[in-house]
């Protein structure tokens, strides 16, 4: 606090992201953060100027979730802090770790309604794994270590350090080894209980018909080997949730696909016979589970997540395991047994086979462009090795059923929130934490529009990301609902676009439009061939449905099928 | 049912909107909560009544143990515990009643902390089913203004060693497996 310390806080705040290893943020400048910024000049850390501060969250949490690495964002105070919290709940949902840094007004005016104030740790208490309001230089080094610990500790997620200007503008010297956050480490998960590891050795041992729900967890704690080496020790098959997609290899031969709402009409037929459910960082989400009283009726359950205000929450288990999977997967990988289930493997092929024998590519082209089409063929032409980021609504359950994802970390997508406008920035976010990987954005009309105007930010940025708009000039997935359970009446989901080719051209970018599927290829080549941001419209058919599906409410045998003259199949996931 | 949750929680600005926020949002029915210093510096103690089933209890007892500025929970539970709550009641007490309201103070061991012209004021320390019972009591003479502080609780028998961990334990398997 004294003059002859030796760091502004400002200064303070860019020492101590270099120190955590952070090389990139995303962000955008404003009066109340211009101290820090002023700063950054000095340190070598690429700053990523957005077009809008949600999508400078979504590109962190693109960041993040592409590199398990945290994503960092920087806002001014008021609005330039309000515009974060979709963007919070978004990775909150999703369990991204991130760390988001705001400006605030002088600390002398906190409270009066000075211009751009807002109480940005009281509006985002309920969005943060949780936040910090920072208020003296001296401060600022602790908070953001503790910061970066709790965002990555146990289940990670965003944590907001909102530092005043004069706290950015006062001095303090760095004691980084004062600094060390130990308050994270008081909730670690408990030691393993053998008791309950025992138990759950037994039901696994015992069960005739085992399934395994494999989920998002399995990424974040790096357990994708010690989850293959149970399924086929104990030749136990599994189901994915939408964010465990590539957590698990999709072409392994006991992958049976995506669970729930959406998910595969064997797998919800698997989940509802089997004799005892495995699930592995996952939580049973309303989508995945449907109606709670049916689920799974004749399942025990093991439930291992690390969690633990997780367990029990939707669905009573039998045995509740809290702690890391990668940790418990290796205390119970010794006492798992070879064992041979076939027979149970055989019941759930002869399921798949009545919708698998109608299985896309087998179907002749009759000249409508179907969006399961795209997403098949971009699944092909791309080798199944892109990371695809998504968006919103029906696009994003075709892309989960028609794009077999073998890599961790391969598809990005909004989960649990459900936020639209997030694949174009996720994308840009993606890409800029791994410039090797080929990065696509698969979006809808709707959410496109929303935060379109990023494309700017990938030119300015130099990021080339592969845009495929799916344009049914819908707001598909309300419309379906509207078809199905509002008697067709489509309220507000007619969406107009712009030219997108023309858009494309305005932004100095590729584009191109593709109507049927015979053009689709080549538009996909030359996309991947510009040297940089690309985008491809594709007119698609426009009042096509996603299928299987379970409606809200019901339970998860009760799936609504695609009417059988139609032209297209109900899945596609019998990879080539 | 009600239950008895005694946590500590470090001693610092927004701590209380903490924890009630997410008794709120999460839907937790607070029955009480006091909050104030404890025998350990710089930390706070509160005492939170919930009306709830077991099991939604224990998820919001996961819940209090994922906030950074939560030392530890205690379920009090089916536990032997001392639970107490003080009240001030001012009851009207004319001449021709006072002696009456003072007997039934006697009683309930309660203290008379004021007398006004036509009124008294009573305090009394006890179990939430005692206090019930003193206001009506009191209620018949006509009950002017009750203020209760909802309960403090607390285990009975030796202090139950405290659930906080080593302050230095290396860093989880996850987090190693985090960088790609």
């Amino acid at each position: 606090m004294t003059k002859s310390a030796t760091h502004t806080g400002a200064q303070l705040i860019w020492e101590c992201l270099t120190r955590e290893g952070v090389t990139t943020v995303f962000g955008y400048p404003g009066g109340a953060i211009l101290p820090a910024y002023d700063a950054m000049v000095g340190f070598d850390i690429r700053h990523v100027l957005v077009r809008h501060e949600q999508s400078a969250v979504h590109m962190a949490d693109g960041y993040a979730r592409a590199s398990g690495r945290v994503g960092v964002v920087v806002a001014t105070s008021g609005p330039g802090a309000t515009n974060l919290v979709t963007g919070l709940a978004t990775a909150m949902m999703d369990s991204t770790p991130l760390v988001a840094i705001t400006g605030q007004v002088g600390s002398g005016v906190l409270g009066t309604d000075a211009f751009q104030e807002v109480d940005i740790t009281g509006i985002t208490l309920p969005v943060t794994k949780h936040n910090y309001l920072v208020t003296r230089a001296a401060d600022i080094v602790p908070a953001l270590r503790e910061a970066f610990a709790v965002a990555k500790s146990g289940r990670p997620g965003p944590v907001l350090v909102d530092i005043t200007k004069d706290a950015q503008q006062g001095r303090a010297d760095l004691d980084w080894e004062a600094a060390e956050p130990i308050r994270h480490l008081r909730h670690l998960p408990p030691p393993l209980d053998p008791e309950a590891l025992a138990r759950a050795l037994e039901l696994i041992r015992h069960a005739k018909r085992p399934l395994i729900l494999a989920g998002h967890g399995i990424q974040l704690s790096g357990a994708r080997a010690e989850v293959l080496t149970l399924a086929e020790r104990a030749d136990i098959p599994f189901a994915l949730t939408l964010l465990g997609l590539g957590a698990v290899p999709a072409t392994h031969p006991l992958s049976l696909g995506m669970m729930g709402m959406h998910g595969e009409a064997w797998v919800n037929k698997a989940i509802q016979e089997a004799d005892l459910l495995l699930a592995l960082g996952m939580r049973f989400d309303d989508r995945v589970t449907g109606k709670l009283k049916e689920y799974a009726p004749h399942a025990k359950k093991i439930h291992i997540d690390i969690d633990a205000s997780e367990l029990g929450k939707n669905v009573p288990v039998d045995v509740a395991i809290a702690g890391d999977l990668l940790t418990v997967l290796r205390a119970l990988l010794p006492g798992v047994q070879v064992a041979d289930r076939s027979k149970w493997l055989k019941q759930i092929r002869g399921w798949r086979g009545d919708s698998a024998v109608r299985d896309i590519k087998n179907l002749p082209d009759d000249g409508h462009l179907y969006a399961a089409h795209v997403m098949h063929d971009l699944w092909r032409l791309t080798d199944g090795k892109a990371v695809v980021v998504t968006d919103v609504g029906q696009h994003q359950m075709w892309e989960a059923q028609y794009y077999h994802h073998d890599a961790e970390r391969s598809l990005i997508t909004s989960g649990g929130a459900g936020t639209m406008g997030f694949a174009l920035p996720a994308a840009i976010g993606a890409k800029v934490a791994r410039p090797e990987a080929e990065v696509w954005v698969v979006a809808g009309d709707g959410g496109f529009q929303m935060t379109f105007a990023e494309l700017m930010t990938a030119v300015q940025e130099g990021v080339k990301v592969n845009i495929a708009v799916i344009n049914n000039g819908f707001l598909g997935m309300v419309r379906q609902w509207q078809e199905l359970f509002y008697e067709g009446r489509y309220a507000a989901t007619p969406i107009l676009s712009p030219d997108f080719v023309k858009l494309a051209g305005a932004f100095g970018i590729h584009g191109q439009r593709v109507d049927t599927r015979a053009d689709l290829a080549g538009a996909v080549g030359a996309a991947r061939g510009e040297q940089g941001t690309a985008l491809i419209e594709f007119r698609v058919e426009q009042e096509d449905s996603v299928y299987p599906m379970v409606p809200a409410g019901a339970a998860l045998h009760e799936m609504i099928r695609r009417p059988s003259a139609s032209a297209i199949a109900e899945t596609g996931s019998d990879p080539v | 049912m009600p239950h008895v949750l005694v946590v500590y929680t470090d001693d610092e600005p927004g701590v209380l909107t903490r924890v009630a926020s997410l008794f709120r949002r999460r839907g937790f029915n607070i029955h009480s909560l006091t909050v104030g210093p404890t025998e350990r510096s710089r930390q706070s103690r509160m005492t939170i009544v919930v009306d709830a089933e077991e099991s939604t209890v224990r998820l919001a007892v996961e819940h209090l143990r994922k906030q950074v500025n939560v030392l530890e929970v205690q379920q009090l539970g089916d536990r032997p515990k001392v639970v107490r709550d003080l009240a001030l009641i001012r009851v009207a007490a004319g001449l021709e009643v006072r002696s009456e309201i003072l007997q039934l103070a006697q009683v309930f061991r309660a203290n008379v902390v004021d007398i006004a012209g036509d009124s008294l004021a009573i305090e009394c320390t006890g179990g939430p089913d005692k206090i019930d019972a003193l206001v009506d009591a009191l209620r018949p003479f006509g009950i002017l203004e009750l203020g209760r502080t909802g309960a403090v609780a607390m285990a009975r028998g030796p202090r139950a060693s405290p659930e906080v961990r080593p302050e230095r334990v290396p860093e989880p398997a996850s987090n190693q497996a985090m960088s790609v």
